[in-house]
């Protein structure tokens, strides 16, 4: 095997920017959306969010109780595994902090699985999502959260591969041990860290 | 079939390149430690630059697993940096780095009867499923649709075509049938008896299809989508 490619040197997409993962191209103003399931149709009177497993009070927000927490926001770049970076992105919602100190994990909890109305699924580690990591949000550039981006509420977790970040959640399940998502389970890595490239099972 | 995990990179040697238009390149490769795949499964392709920086994609196969070659069908995309490098670049004699199988839900055994519904080049993987069906004689299982502007804009049209696909076309009459999208009215008839859906093509395409899907009474926990593109 040669050691590159003949005849490429990069095309139009090459940035260099050095806010880009190994292997990730800067998509500019569009988002894809790449979901395995057809968007939900959610009705925001019944949605609830539960943070339960090993914790000291399973606790369930509606729709007006999460909005009643502190608010939170994210502003930075966001990274799917199918090689596309978004830049400068702003999220809003609530941090997953907040959630779980209401919650309170029990000493023995080390990860989570986090799931959609649709029955997705992934798996992560607690403290992936702890210490101002995570967020539940429902505003992306400070308009509602779209239905294919996973509104009306989504989990987002910028340090990892974006199928981590679940679309139109619905419960977080503290567990004290590691167990497969969707993707997880479907070929892709566990953990999903952008920066060391963890995209596919069998990867460092 | 073995299923495999991707667990690593591989090369592969480009055995054949058909251009169509400015539209599609068709690619055949010889894949070294090649894994089976499973019908609906895709391959990324690493493209490496002298100084070290890549580019990669996924791409759905269209080969049959006994197929002694792969075979892709690569829509080529505006400022495409791959898609764009394997239509005006590639030649028979390359080498490419890939990884592969990959993927274990949107793909097709055999083992359900399904509805599979394309939208343009999301009709790749239901052709690597057509062939698997053909040659195992299951091809009363599957259903596909496929949809696209113009004949032009549909890849493998003759072979969809003789596997008795239904094929709806947007901006130009396909024999008896006028332009125009997908009926729920066409999907109530295409999904009876079906245990499940695959829905392949731009988010677009995808959410139109889910729709009529729902109005042709077909539940959405049968539905496995695979989309492309972006949104703005």
């Amino acid at each position: 095997m040669a050691n590159f490619t003949r005849g490429f040197t990069g095309g139009a997409r090459r940035g260099g920017d050095t806010r880009l993962p190994p292997g990730q191209y800067d998509t500019g103003a569009t988002w894809p959306v790449l979901t395995a399931e057809l968007t939900p149709t959610i009705d925001l009177d019944t949605w609830t969010m539960t943070v339960d497993g090993l914790v000291e009070k399973p606790t369930t927000w509606d729709w007006r109780g999460i909005h009643a927490l502190p608010s939170s926001s994210y502003f930075g770049d966001i990274h799917c595994v199918t090689t596309w970076t978004k830049f400068d992105t702003t999220f809003a919602g609530v941090s997953v902090d907040a959630l779980l100190e209401i919650a309170k994990p029990k000493p023995e909890a080390t990860h989570v699985m986090a799931t959609a109305t649709t029955g997705y699924n992934t798996n992560l580690p607690l403290d992936d999502i702890t210490d101002g990591k995570a967020w539940i949000v429902w505003e992306f550039d400070g308009k509602p959260l779209a239905p294919e981006h996973g509104g009306p509420v989504r989990l987002l977790v910028p340090h990892l591969y974006f199928w981590k970040s679940a679309k139109w959640i619905t419960q977080i399940e503290l567990m004290d041990h590691d167990e497969q998502g969707f993707w997880e389970r479907n070929g892709y890595h566990d953990r999903g860290d952008p920066w060391l490239e963890q995209r596919y099972q069998g990867d460092a | 079939m073995t299923e495999a995990i991707a667990s690593s990179w591989t090369t592969g040697i480009v055995r054949e390149v058909e251009r169509f238009g400015e539209t599609y390149v068709r690619l055949r490769l010889e894949v070294a430690d090649r894994h089976d795949h499973v019908p609906g499964q895709h391959y990324v392709v690493r493209l490496r630059a002298p100084d070290g920086y890549t580019a990669q994609r996924s791409y759905s196969l269209a080969s049959d697993p006994a197929d002694p070659l792969i075979e892709l069908m690569v829509e080529c995309l505006p400022r495409g940096e791959v898609s764009g490098f394997l239509h005006d670049v590639v030649e028979v004699g390359d080498e490419l780095e890939l990884r592969g199988p990959i993927g274990r839900w949107f793909v097709w055994g055999g083992e359900v009867p399904s509805l599979c519904v394309a939208g343009g080049s999301g009709v790749v993987p239901f052709v690597s499923m057509l062939r698997y069906a053909r040659r195992m004689g299951t091809a009363s299982q599957l259903t596909i649709v496929a949809s696209a502007q113009t004949r032009e804009r549909l890849p493998y049209i003759e072979e969809l075509e003789e596997f008795g696909a239904f094929i709806a076309l947007t901006r130009e009459n396909h024999g008896d049938r006028v332009a125009a999208h997908i009926y729920p009215d066409e999907l109530a008839e295409l999904s009876k008896g079906i245990e499940r859906a695959y829905v392949c093509g731009s988010a677009g395409f995808v959410s139109f299809v889910g729709r009529s899907l729902g109005e042709a009474g077909v539940p959405s926990s049968i539905v496995r989508v695979e989309q492309f593109g972006v949104t703005s």
